[in-house]
């Protein structure tokens, strides 16, 4: 029997009409569920009232498949089949993954996103995270005492297109209906935005399992910008449970451990971890499978300084995050925070002395991401409250551009726009008579193509012939609330179009995205060299092909000897083009240019006179 | 006859009202529709109509338009959990029979 819950002045729905709606923080190490009931954003908890659910699935040799805790208890006897941390090869190419070769699976080697054989057959991450959400939907339902309209999921701010794709598949294979993808600092935010009633600009740090985010907000009359975003993506509390890891394996001098005491061991490593948030020190005591006996106590000095270098790493994209959107520290006038890691003192205590502020924390960081995905599922569904029509404005990470001439990248939409948008650039044609054009999208910071990531190719056929620059082909980029790319190319006289949803098969890695931004910067000078020479390559071969077209068709309107002189200047400038002395080849230009100069004014006078010809001068005048 | 509110449900209600940060109290009603006829409404009053009958129950306000209130009589609003699920849930003398769901009834 469903229980009611209370809803805002005339928003009650019809019976068996609830629009049940929930919030899904599918996270690296844990997922949790929420809604909203009766006005408040609460965690869904399971029969044993446990809110997180690991995010660890097992496929059992015995055709059961085990989620969370079940799963997790099980993880060192079966390494293999049980699946951890999926998040991290979500939208991935085996190539993709950081330490491939130490994780205990049987990866299949697939075009595209990764798989792994498991004893149930080949699984993709987009199944495993499948198995996750329908345990958390189940959850959901059961609670809620209904079937579910619709869900939110939230993924990290860093994701790229083929990340959020595959979390969309994941969903609706696990039979949710997707109302939003939202970035995980701004459900933070609109749990905490929306609770205090916050204004101005806002920093969200988010320490998990396994990323780092760290987003800056404004904050506004309901309205929630996001101004940046950054992290790492391979940085999080997992890489702290290493270090003490590496720490227990000297400090009892062990010799190399097999991975079932490696799994062991890593365990024992989270749990002194997270006692030591309260206490001073942690004993760590395990039997190993090996025989040998540890017996050991880590003391929160010893903690903070072996991760002491785990801690500073967050305050890299922390600052960048803060210039790119042209702000300092002191302009922020909260630091929310978010992920279990950020419990540990050594954490808020560099957080709060980066930021000169107490970093707010009144929030379980735990939950905070569901709360907000939750509170935005149920605006999404249509319960809102009168005055609850706020606006939720996101940015993308990386630039998205199109490949042009000399493998340079035009970049159409900025890095760090706010999403939903559409933006649309003009290109033309190359060659005379150029009938098609092939598009290249293209992703990235950096000023050429082939340091930038390739997300889609796509061809528009059908351009008149003309001559070169005449075309105008309009190429418009739009990005939908979720992140997610579709590129349209418009031959604006006869209308011909052609359109391509992105969906690469694998999108690009964190850590290739923290290089590329990082690269972005450090080879901004080297690549505005590079880029002036290509263009000016570019530039020249545009200048020999339109003379060589010219005296293709007019060459009788030049002497011998004028012809010999213009001749000379193109080999001159064919042999300075390809090298890389951007002033010679500005100069054979500049030569080439004034050598066709008087045989550009007789084709002008020459096409005018054939254009005068057979008109009637009324013709002319009107 | 008057419409009141058990102690759980009064808790709840207090608590949503707190965190929702406005309103004066809750207001009930049934409207047809449904499978078995008629459904009820529960929402949060934010200001009082008129005609409206106001109970007060265990310094709550619950708020009622006078063609609800022949089908509420008598009524009390509970708070229970049955297994995951939790919520409120109308117990009303007048119901001959409703549908299972909860949600709808026949007077
Ligand atoms: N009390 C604690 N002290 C230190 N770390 C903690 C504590 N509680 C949880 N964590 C760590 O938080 C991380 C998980 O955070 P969570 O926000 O659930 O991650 P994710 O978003 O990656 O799923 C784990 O590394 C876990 O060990
Ligand atoms: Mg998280």
């Amino acid at each position: 029997m469903a229980l009611l819950q209370i809803t805002e002045p005339g928003e009650s729905t019809a019976p068996h009409e609830h629009r049940l709606a929930v919030g899904i923080d599918l996270g690296t190490t844990n997922s949790l569920v929420a809604t909203v009931r009766s006005g408040q954003a609460v965690v869904l908890s399971d029969e044993m009232g446990r809110s997180l659910l690991p995010s660890v699935v097992r496929y059992g040799n015995d055709g059961h498949v085990d989620v969370g805790f079940e799963a997790q208890a099980r993880q060192s006897l079966d390494p293999r089949n049980t699946i951890v941390s999926v998040k991290r090869f979500m939208g991935r190419g085996r190539r993709d993954i950081a330490h491939v070769e130490s994780m205990p699976y049987d990866f299949v080697d697939a075009e595209g996103m990764v798989k792994l054989r498991t004893a149930q057959g080949v699984k993709s991450p987009v199944e495993v995270s499948a198995d996750i959400l329908g345990n958390l939907r189940v959850r959901a339902e059961a609670s809620l005492g209904g079937a579910l309209t619709g869900a939110v999921i939230t993924v990290p701010a860093y994701f790229d297109d083929a990340q959020r794709q595959a979390t969309k598949d994941a969903a609706r294979l696990a039979g949710l209906n997707v109302l939003r993808l939202l970035n995980e600092p701004t459900a933070a935010a609109i749990a905490y935005g929306l609770d205090n009633g916050a204004e101005g600009i806002y920093a969200v740090y988010d320490l998990g399992g396994g990323t780092f985010d760290i987003s800056i907000l404004k904050l506004a009359k309901g309205i929630f910008q996001v101004l940046a975003t950054g992290g790492d993506s391979a940085l999080g509390g997992d890489d702290f449970d290493h270090r003490v890891f590496c720490w227990i394996i000297e400090a009892a001098k062990l010799s190399p451990v097999s991975p079932h005491d490696a799994r062991l061991l890593q365990t024992r490593a989270r749990e002194a971890k997270e006692y030591l948030t309260v206490h001073g020190e942690a004993p760590i005591s395990a039997r190993l499978a090996s025989g040998e006996f540890v017996d050991v106590k880590l003391t929160s000095e010893i903690f903070t300084e072996i991760t002491k270098t785990l801690v500073q790493k967050t305050l890299g994209p922390t600052r960048k995050a803060l210039r790119d959107a042209g702000l300092s520290a002191e302009d922020v006038k909260g630091v929310v925070m978010v992920g279990g890691a950020t419990r540990m003192p050594q954490v808020q205590k560099a957080v709060g002395e980066y930021f000169g502020r107490e970093p707010l924390n009144n929030l379980d960081p735990d939950k905070v991401v569901a709360l907000g995905a939750a509170i935005q599922a149920n605006l999404l569904a249509g319960n809102r409250a009168a005055g609850d029509d706020w606006l939720l404005l996101d940015v993308i990470p990386l630039s998205l551009g199109i490949e042009t001439m000399g493998g340079l990248t035009e970049k159409i939409i900025p890095r760090n726009s706010t999403i939903p948008v559409a933006r649309a650039q003009d290109f033309t044609t190359f060659k005379d008579g150029q009938t098609a054009m092939a598009l290249h999208v293209v992703q990235g910071e950096r000023e050429l193509v082939s340091d930038c990531r390739s997300l889609a190719r796509f061809e528009l056929r059908g351009i008149p012939p003309m001559v070169a620059g005449a075309a105008r082909i309009r190429v418009t980029f739009q990005v939908d609330a979720d992140g997610l790319l579709s590129a349209t190319a418009r031959e604006q006289t006869t209308g011909h179009e052609a359109r391509i949803e992105v969906k690469p098969s694998y999108g690009l890695t964190d850590d290739e995205v923290a290089a590329m931004l990082k690269d972005g910067f450090s080879h901004a000078t080297d690549d505005a060299f590079r880029r002036a020479l290509r263009e000016a390559q570019v530039e020249a071969q545009r200048l020999i092909e339109a003379v060589q077209s010219a005296l293709k068709d007019d060459a009788h309107l030049l002497s011998i000897l004028e012809r010999a002189h213009v001749d000379a200047c193109i080999a001159k400038l064919q042999a300075v083009m390809m090298g890389d002395d951007r002033r010679a080849i500005d100069a054979a230009m500049d030569a080439l240019n004034k050598g066709t100069g008087e045989f550009a004014a007789r084709r002008m006078n020459q096409s005018v006179q054939r254009a005068l010809s057979g008109k009637k001068i009324e013709e002319l005048e009107s | 006859m008057s419409v009141t509110l058990s102690e759980s449900a009064a808790e709840h209600v207090s608590k949503f009202l707190a965190k929702r940060g406005k309103g004066i109290g809750i207001r009930l009603g049934v409207k047809t529709s449904g499978c078995s006829g008629m459904a009820y409404k529960l929402e949060f009053a934010d200001a009082a109509e008129p005609e409206d009958v106001v109970f007060d129950s265990r310094g709550l306000k619950v708020l009622i338009d006078p063609r609800s209130l022949p089908y509420l009589e008598g009524t009390e609003l509970d708070y229970t959990k049955e297994g995951l699920n939790e919520g409120f849930k109308f117990n009303n003398p007048n119901v001959k029979d409703q549908c299972g769901c909860g949600e709808s009834f026949n007077v």
